[in-house]
């Protein structure tokens, strides 16, 4: 892990906003060069903690209406196959996020449909006929907002 | 409206979102001009609202996620606002969602090790207005993050 100052924090907090500042731009936000600033970049990126981009895309204006959680518990005789399962869900498309989780539920899964319906065909055809899946809790996102965090 | 070409553009930049437009462009099979002229089109009608950068908070340092969903006193018809405005103080929660189901919100929060979580839910989370009931979700693992559209 390596050290980040008050400097390399307001650059995080900046390209967490929009990743597609310049150097130049952010440099001049933060108070350095161009130059200093590319390198702080550079080692942030090295590190892993820069780890890519996201689009923000308007989902409902692509046709993706709903956004379900599932808590996932997995039924007993079937914990030894985790393998088999993680493979198996990542592969679904709708499945955005697939989180292990200690709790009530063994995963946590974003799904995102184009309609109640659509997310019906994906929860029945595509998860509920997994092998290994046990009860399935399901919660209909209606507004999430990102914080910046301890930036 | 939005276009198989469109789809196309934003699967591609989905798939890679810093990279060239030249590159986007001949991956989607699209002239240059063409590709410029779509997104600027995608990002002016706010399909395409921006890009951020991924923060990967365990390689800052912060070493323990955990989901907290949490059931609001309903009875007042302020909970939700109050709950909501209050969690935004809360330096440590990284996302706020509201859902329609058996969990009303769901804060994720951060922390560098198990005592300071402690001490966050103890000061932060406990204080926060109008909560009837709170469930931990620990994350052990993240199998799955792309939070991409199957466009």
């Amino acid at each position: 892990m390596i050290d980040t100052d008050t400097t390399d924090r307001a650059i995080l907090r900046l390209l967490a906003r929009d990743a597609t500042l310049k150097a130049s731009e952010i440099g001049r936000r933060v108070g350095l060069s161009q130059p200093a600033t590319w390198r702080r970049i550079k080692r942030l990126t090295e590190a892993g903690i820069l780890a890519g981009r996201r689009l923000d895309l308007d989902a409902a204006a692509l046709g993706f209406g709903v956004t379900v959680f599932l808590g996932v518990k997995l039924s007993a005789k079937s914990r030894v196959s985790l393998d088999d399962f993680e493979r198996a869900i990542t592969a679904i498309p709708e499945v955005q996020t697939v989180e292990h989780v200690l709790g009530l539920y063994d995963y946590r899964l974003r799904v995102v449909a184009r309609d109640l319906a659509d997310f019906e065909r994906v929860l029945r055809r595509r998860i509920m006929t997994l092998p290994s899946v046990g009860n399935v809790e399901a919660n209909v996102l209606l507004s999430e907002e990102q914080r910046p965090g301890p930036l | 409206m939005l276009d198989d070409s469109d789809r196309r553009l934003l699967r591609h930049l989905q798939a890679d979102p810093a990279q060239p437009i030249g590159q986007l462009a001949e991956a989607a099979r699209l002239p240059l001009a063409t590709a410029y002229k779509r997104l600027d089109k995608l990002q002016a009608s706010g399909v395409l609202r921006g890009q951020h950068a991924i923060i990967d908070w365990q390689a800052l340092g912060y070493t323990v996620e955990v989901s907290l969903r949490i059931t609001l006193d309903k009875t007042n018809p302020r909970a939700f606002d109050e709950f909501l405005e209050a969690a935004r103080d809360v330096p440590d929660v990284i996302e706020i969602q509201t859902f329609l189901g058996r969990v009303d919100a769901r804060l994720k929060i951060i922390a560098r090790d198990l005592a300071a979580y402690q001490q966050i839910y103890r000061d932060c989370v406990l204080t926060l207005p109008h909560i009837a009931d709170i469930e931990a979700l620990m994350q052990v693992a993240a199998i799955k993050n792309s939070r991409a559209l199957p466009l």
